[in-house]
């Protein structure tokens, strides 16, 4: 590599891990204001861990995410079948449609959502806002990259199997469950994960359809840095940091292994 | 004959069960709301803070500053400063993201590399913004070491810069991931046989090695610039009041204010910008090309 091209490679590299380095530091600075530093402590970690409410905003975080997940990951999954395996008329506009949550900005989707749910509140006295409206919320936008990254795997499909498969009796079902499907379940598991990690992560979609007593860990580090920061979220922070730092590597570590 | 039909009331059966949920909930959690948006754009504000009638235009006229008393630019206004903003946000992007996708892809340690840029990105969105703040702010990390020099301190924070900053930060592995991509594409005997010819450094890169890197840097400066004209969170907390981007305008109209009629329009003014972008790149990169955006 050139040695001008190095250089600008660790300059990037530090810059994408300076504000990282800062938080991790001071969570352990004893000092509650400023970023000077005057000694080691664990005394944010264990405020952290008697602040009650935290551990329900991390459980609602999870909640949303596990069942958005499974539910994204069927239709989704479904979705990428259909439309890898037949055609029909609006096959074009429902491809449309898959690519639209993916592209245009969250913000527009967020207070479109908003709007429909308070809609069917006004007319049904149903969807009050809550972790339901959440996760059907996650769910709209999850579907787009399950059935992309599916379909993806799919393409590169051999379809001399299938049709083997049917050759050799195996219905519809059959061919799916014994053939299909664990061709296509890394892409499937894959696709699954990064529903997962999209959700935990949202911001916008959930501050537009979250209501009170739905609060979530991202809802929960906004309304901290809009009050100002206490060092409480410094170790709230660092542990997230470390928890996907892991399961990235865990993860990948995994991957290899197959 | 007869068994022609049961396949093909198989087929269809087979279409709904498969195709037919994700469809449906595309359908209702977004063509829905889409629609009702359209319609509550063209209604008013009325007590409340209810939608009312009858049909108007006065919310889209009002975005583009015909309003009763004459000529105001203040949203208009606002919208070119976003998407200037976010056209600078995409060139500093291009700038410090594209040598580094050649950096990794030409490395030897490529994979670690690889992860070590994608790390930061899969760290929460808000703590990532919150560290900006900390580094910025009256007696943060950079004012402290100012300071240590004896200079400073630097109103840093609330600042356009910082949100720059910031955004930058936030977008920069969009528009790595896929220029990296294209450069693992690279077929290097075309810039060989491009020096065989007589051509320098310089425009053997021009020549050879750019056109081939395309259609990565074009899905990534879409990926970058679309979430940028349209955030609101960064510019929120870094701006902190000093920077409005047409993406808080649409959150100040939902929140505080109230005017979801409004709001409406301007969410419908933004969608249309990105579609039409969308649109544009749709027709020369294909469906291939929306692809690279996933």
């Amino acid at each position: 590599m050139p040695r001008l091209l190095k250089l600008h490679t660790y300059l990037v590299l530090a810059f994408l891990y300076l504000p990282i380095a800062v938080i991790v530091a001071l969570s352990f600075n004893q000092s509650r204001f400023g970023v000077r530093w005057t000694g080691f402590t664990w005394q944010w970690y264990l405020r952290l861990f008697h602040h009650h409410r935290v551990a329900v905003y991390a459980e609602n975080t999870l909640i949303v995410a596990v069942a958005s997940t499974l539910i994204a990951t069927v239709l989704g999954t479904l979705l990428a079948l259909g439309l890898y395996r037949y055609s029909f008329r609006l096959k074009g506009a429902i491809r449309f449609l898959i690519y639209v949550p993916v592209v245009i900005p969250d913000i527009v989707m967020g207070v479109a959502l908003l709007l429909f749910f308070a809609w069917v509140r006004v007319h049904t006295g149903w969807l009050r806002l809550s972790l339901t409206t959440i996760v059907l919320g996650h769910v709209t936008f999850q579907i787009a990259y399950v059935a992309l990254v599916v379909r993806s795997r799919l393409a590169g499909l051999d379809p001399a199997l299938e049709e083997a498969a049917q050759d050799l009796g195996a219905g519809s079902y059959a061919t799916f469950r014994h053939v299909t499907l664990p061709l296509i379940l890394p892409g499937v598991l894959a696709g699954a994960l990064l529903a997962f990690t999209l959700s935990l992560d949202d911001f916008v979609i959930t501050f537009f359809t979250a209501g009170p007593g739905s609060t979530t860990l991202p809802l929960y580090i906004f309304g901290s840095v809009k009050r100002g920061v206490t060092p409480e979220i410094h170790a709230l922070s660092s542990i997230l940091i470390a928890a996907t730092t892991v399961g990235l590597v865990l993860g990948r570590a995994l991957l290899r292994r197959r | 004959m007869n068994r022609s039909a049961t396949s093909r009331a198989r087929r269809l059966l087979e279409l709904l069960l498969t195709v037919g949920p994700g469809a449906l909930w595309l359908l209702i959690f977004m063509l829905i709301p889409a629609l009702l948006m359209l319609e509550a754009s063209f209604l008013q504000r009325g007590p409340y803070g209810r939608l009312v009638g009858p049909f108007t235009l006065a919310n889209y006229l009002r975005f583009f500053g015909l309003t009763p008393e004459g000529f105001d630019p203040l949203y208009l206004g606002i919208l070119w400063r976003s998407a200037v903003f976010a056209a600078g946000v995409t060139a500093i992007t291009l700038l410090l993201g594209y040598p580094l996708a050649f950096a990794i892809a030409t490395s030897r340690r490529k994979e670690t590399l690889l992860l070590l840029v994608v790390l930061p990105f899969w760290t929460n969105f808000l703590i990532r913004i919150y560290a900006w703040i900390v580094i910025f702010q009256r007696h943060g990390v950079v004012n402290a070491a100012l300071g240590a020099l004896g200079l400073g301190p630097l109103p840093l924070y609330p600042s356009w810069f910082a949100v720059y900053v910031a955004t930058v930060y936030t977008y920069l592995p969009f528009l790595v991931l896929p220029v990296y991509t294209a450069v693992e594409r690279i077929d290097w005997t075309l810039l060989e046989a491009a020096q065989d010819l007589g051509a320098g450094r310089v425009r053997g890169f021009l020549h050879a090695v750019l056109p081939q890197t395309l259609p990565g840097v074009v899905a990534g400066v879409l990926l970058v610039f679309v979430p940028a004209l349209g955030t609101f969170v960064i510019s929120d907390l870094l701006g902190a009041g000093r920077v409005i981007l047409i993406g808080n305008v649409i959150q100040q109209q939902f929140g505080v204010v109230r005017d979801w009629a409004f709001g409406s329009a301007a969410a419908y003014v933004l969608m249309a910008l990105v579609l039409l972008g969308l649109w544009g790149y749709a027709r020369v990169a294909g469906e291939e090309g929306l692809d690279r955006l996933v």
